[in-house]
Order: C-alpha cells, then structure tokens, then sequence
C-alpha cells in the first residue's frame, strides 16, 4: 500500500467502539479577557442526537471551536472519543454556520461536498471518480441530487445548508458537530435535515448540533444541553428542557417559550 | 504604423520587455485570485508599498544594479511588512484594514525617505532606484527577465501542488482546520506567494500600481466564470495580455510609461468584463432581468 500523507493524521488513534462520543470536562475559554464558557462539563452518549440551546452569546459555537481544537481552552479538557481531538478528527464530521462562508466562490455543489472528502484524501491528491460519486450519492441524500452542478450562489439559503450537510455525510464521521443547521432554512430543508439526523441516529452515529428554536428542541432531539456561559443544565430532552432551566438560561419571565 | 508595430515586434529589447510583462501578468493574475477571493486585494497593496524601503537598503548597502540582489531584499521586506500585519491584528484590537493602513504607509515612507537619501548621494542617477516607483519595464533587460520568470514559475509550481489545500482554505478556512489542515502555515504559505507575485512584478509596474495587477485581472476573470480553475487560467491570460499590450503601447512613443499603461489596459479590460462578462456581466444580468420581467408580466414563466 502507497503511505498517504494526511493532515492531522500523523499520531490518528483507532478508537474504541464503546468510547463516550464527546466528553467536556471544566471547560473554560475566553476571547481575550472576556469570559465566554465557565467550567463546562458534560458528556454526549453514543448514538444520542444532542441540542445545544442558549442565549445569544451563550458561547455555544465557542464550545464547538474549543472542541474541535480550533481555539484554545483557558482550562479543562475534552475527549472524542476517548482520545484528545487531533487524534479522534477522522471520526469527526463539521457543519459550520451557513453564513460563515462566502457563498459567492466560484464553485459549484459537488466540488464543496467533494471538499468533506479531502481529510481522507490528504495532502496533494486531487478528487478522482471514487470521490465524485459519494459526492453525488451524499448530495442524493440530502435531496439535492438534481443541484450538483449549480453555482453555489444561486442555491437557495436552505439548499447551500444541505449542501453543507451533505459535505458532512461525504466525510463518514460516527460523531457530528454541527452549529445552528436550523438557522433560516425553509420548509422543506427543515425536514430534510430532521430525516436526516433520525437515519444518522438509526446508524448508531451521534450529532451534536447548536440549536436556537426552543419551540421545536424537544422534537429533534434526545438530549439537552442548556448554557449560558455556565452549564445551566443538561441531559435528557424531558428531564433538562423544564422551564425553570429555561428562565434560569434565558432570563426574565420565559413567556415566549411557551408551556413546556 | 505597421512598420513600425513590426519593427517593435520583432526588436530584441522590446521582445525582452513585453516577455517580462507577460510573465509579471501571469504571476499578479494566478495569485490575484486567491488573493481577491479571500477579501486581501488590500494585502497585495500594502506589502507591494512595503518592498519599496528593502530595496533602498539593499541598494545602500552594496550598490548593486543586480535586480535579483535587490528584489531579495524587496520580498524580506515585504515579508517583515505582511509579519508587522499580523502582529498588529493578533496584538491589538486593531483590526485588518487599519493594520494594512499603517503597515502600507510606514512602510512606504520609510522608503521614499531612504530614496531620498539616495539620490541625495548622487547615486541615483546610475541605480535607476526610482524606477521602482513606477515600474520601468523598458530597463528590462534578459537577466531580468529570467530572474522574474523563475520566480513566477516558482510560484506557480507551489500553486499548482498546494491547490486543493488553497482552495480549500480560501473557501472555508474553519473547516479546512478541523479536518487537520495546517491553516496558519497554508496562510502564510499563499501569502509569501503574493509577496513573489509582488516582486516580479514592481520592476515592470513599480510598487505603487502593483496591486492593480493582483485585483484586476482577477476581478476581471470572476465576471465571465462560476468556476476556479477557469478563473485562475482566464486572470493569468488578461495579466499576461494587459501586460504585453502595455509594453508593446509603451514601446511605440518615448516616454510612455509602461507601468501606468498596463494598469490603464487591465483596467479597460475589467470595465469591459465587468459589462459582458459571460457569467455575471451587467448587460447580461440586465437583459435576463427584463425578459423575466417581461415573462412574468404576460403570466408565462412559471
């Protein structure tokens, strides 16, 4: 066999089957001298579809960035896997937030789903037949089959979002992150994406997603996690979702939650 | 005219000179694009200003007419510009633009206060150091242009290794990182890659319009393409063009600045690109937009 150069891969563990997901542990991380997330710990089960819910600036795609490795923590640690997450990437799948992109890149749908691809791919190989296809196959997944070969400019809001979903599926990860999926689609990518993470669950797969709608947290999702720079709460849907956690997140009278 | 078109063509300085320009257009345009798609036009401006006081020292310090002794010390000086950037940024709640802002114009007046000295020496006569200013591709000579070309072959050949990785972390730089990608050391990687571009060119164009051949051919090269691989090929043609048809212009009366011109021809280029463009050109979009309008008026369409 050809020893391939991967990014990232050089010490790439193989981990347990039975390893806890994601495990966050007195988690503190700050931008500057501004606190952000204060001794955060929690743990994602396999298997389990996770929300992250919170305030405006509640440090939820921070927790991400800090899981991810992509910003320093001030203290604590977290385990993918079971392993620290340079070692556990390969396993990890990543959805960024739609508008942190320029959608205006002069490409089309395939070639940014093809782009999931290119962990595996490593260092200088190009994208040959094999990558096209599980491209087009992870596109077909998410409804956008007919869509490969449009500029991405022209998809609409919620298909440049399934786009990047169906990046995501194109790199085959057992753990998901994802932050704020839900954010301005319609309809019709709102339940896509829903579809989507049951069958991801049904293959034993695990998503963590940030999410802003509480009106629909308790639908998609197993498990809870509520933050507010603090850990207000977290766990199953029924158990952490209750409005006292709500209005100790959010503040005030929590009336637009609604009766949950 | 003819005669003296041919004459112009076929005359050894002059082929030595549109070369060069062809070549400093290839290389502005190919890393252009990345630097356009990045939203950094506005680095290539600052780190062309910041070769002008490497120049000077090199030239203070040894004398030397060498451009490639000379253009060394332009990309050091470049660089330590582009390091001065990011320290501003990472250090400070300065953000990018102003960072840009001060580095470009500390930079630059340091090194017009050091021409200054020079030609106080009396040197500058002979060093033909204020060429860098404007760019004079007409004092091109072979060597020149052989130093430029294997630079910008350099260049592109990193271009072509490193292109999904450019790509990639030009289209979505967070993502590119967590699937293990070295973001930092690609960006400094396609960065140096615009200081090379830089120096090939200020010879030719001189280090206050060079930037104009980083942003315009590429910008030029969006408007008839969805595409970056055509991008990239279409913006190195324009460059190379731009550059030829500037110093072929230039060749044909005296004191016609080549530099000025080739930014004068990109420029035509991108307004004519930016009208036509095949992909997003104004009168393209205008005449979809009025025969939808048309369409929906008589009810057809949908």
């Amino acid at each position: 066999m050809k020893p391939v150069l991967k990014p990232g891969r050089e010490r790439a563990a193989v981990v347990a089957p039975d390893a806890t997901p994601l495990e966050v542990r007195g988690l503190t991380a700050a931008y500057r001298e501004k606190p952000v997330l204060w001794d955060v710990s929690f743990h994602v089960p396999e298997g389990q579809l996770v929300g992250i819910i919170g305030p405006n600036g509640a440090g939820k795609t921070t927790l991400l960035k800090v899981v991810m490795g992509l910003m320093q923590p001030a203290a604590g640690r977290v385990r993918v896997f079971g392993q620290s997450f340079q070692k556990a990437r390969r396993y990890v799948g990543y959805v960024p937030q739609r508008g942190s992109v320029d959608w205006d890149f002069p490409t089309d749908a395939l070639d940014v789903v093809q782009m999931g691809l290119y962990g595996k791919l490593g260092w200088f190989r190009r994208p040959g037949k094999k990558e096209r296809r599980v491209a087009e196959e992870c596109l077909e997944k998410v409804g956008m089959g007919a869509f490969a070969h449009r500029q991405i400019s022209q998809l609409s809001g919620g298909q440049q979002q399934r786009v990047f979903l169906a990046r995501a599926l194109a790199q085959d990860a057992r753990l998901y992150l994802m932050d704020e999926p839900f954010a301005g689609v319609d309809y019709t990518t709102e339940r896509a994406i829903v579809g989507l993470l049951r069958e991801l669950k049904a293959q034993g797969r695990t998503v963590v997603a940030v999410h802003h709608d509480l009106g629909t947290a308790a639908e998609y999702f197993d498990r809870i996690v509520i933050l507010n720079r603090h850990l207000i709460a977290e766990g199953p849907v029924g158990r952490a979702l209750t409005r006292e956690n709500l209005e100790a997140a959010y503040g005030g009278s929590g009336a637009f939650i609604g009766d949950r | 005219m003819f005669e003296v078109l041919s004459a112009v063509l076929f005359d050894y300085t002059v082929r030595n000179i549109a070369l060069g320009s062809a070549i400093l257009g290839v290389a502005g345009g190919v890393l252009g694009c990345f630097a356009v798609l990045r939203r950094q036009s506005l680095l290539g401006d600052a780190l062309a200003h910041a070769t002008l006081p490497g120049i000077c020292v090199v030239f203070m310090l040894t004398q030397t007419r060498v451009s490639l002794w000379l253009l060394l010390g332009a990309g050091l000086s470049a660089w330590l510009g582009a390091l001065a950037i990011l320290a501003v940024v990472r250090g400070t709640r300065i953000k990018q633009d102003a960072a840009l802002g001060i580095v470009l114009s500390v930079f630059f007046g340091a090194g017009v206060v050091l021409l200054t000295l020079i030609q106080q020496t009396g040197a500058a006569g002979q060093s033909g150091i204020d060429r860098f200013l404007f760019g004079q591709a007409a004092s091109l000579i072979r060597s020149d242009v052989i130093t430029m070309g294997a630079l910008a072959g350099a260049a592109l050949l990193v271009v072509g290794v490193f292109y999904k990785e450019f790509k990639l972390l030009t289209f979505d730089g967070p993502f590119a990182a967590s699937l293990g990608f070295p973001v930092r050391a690609l960006d400094v990687l396609l960065t140096s890659l615009i200081v090379v571009a830089v120096i090939v060119g200020i010879q030719a164009v001189g280090v206050i319009l060079m930037a104009a051949m980083l942003i315009t051919p590429a910008a030029a090269a969006r408007q008839w393409t969805d595409r970056l691989p055509a991008m990239i090929l279409i913006s190195a043609l324009f460059g190379a063009g731009s550059g030829v048809a500037g110093a072929l212009v230039s060749a044909l009366g005296p004191n016609l600045p080549t530099g000025p011109l080739i930014v004068l021809i990109a420029t035509g280029v991108f307004l004519l690109s930016l009208l036509f463009g095949a992909s997003r050109g104004l009168l393209w979009s205008q005449l979809r937009e009025r025969r939808n309008r048309a369409a929906a008026l008589s009810g057809g369409g949908a």
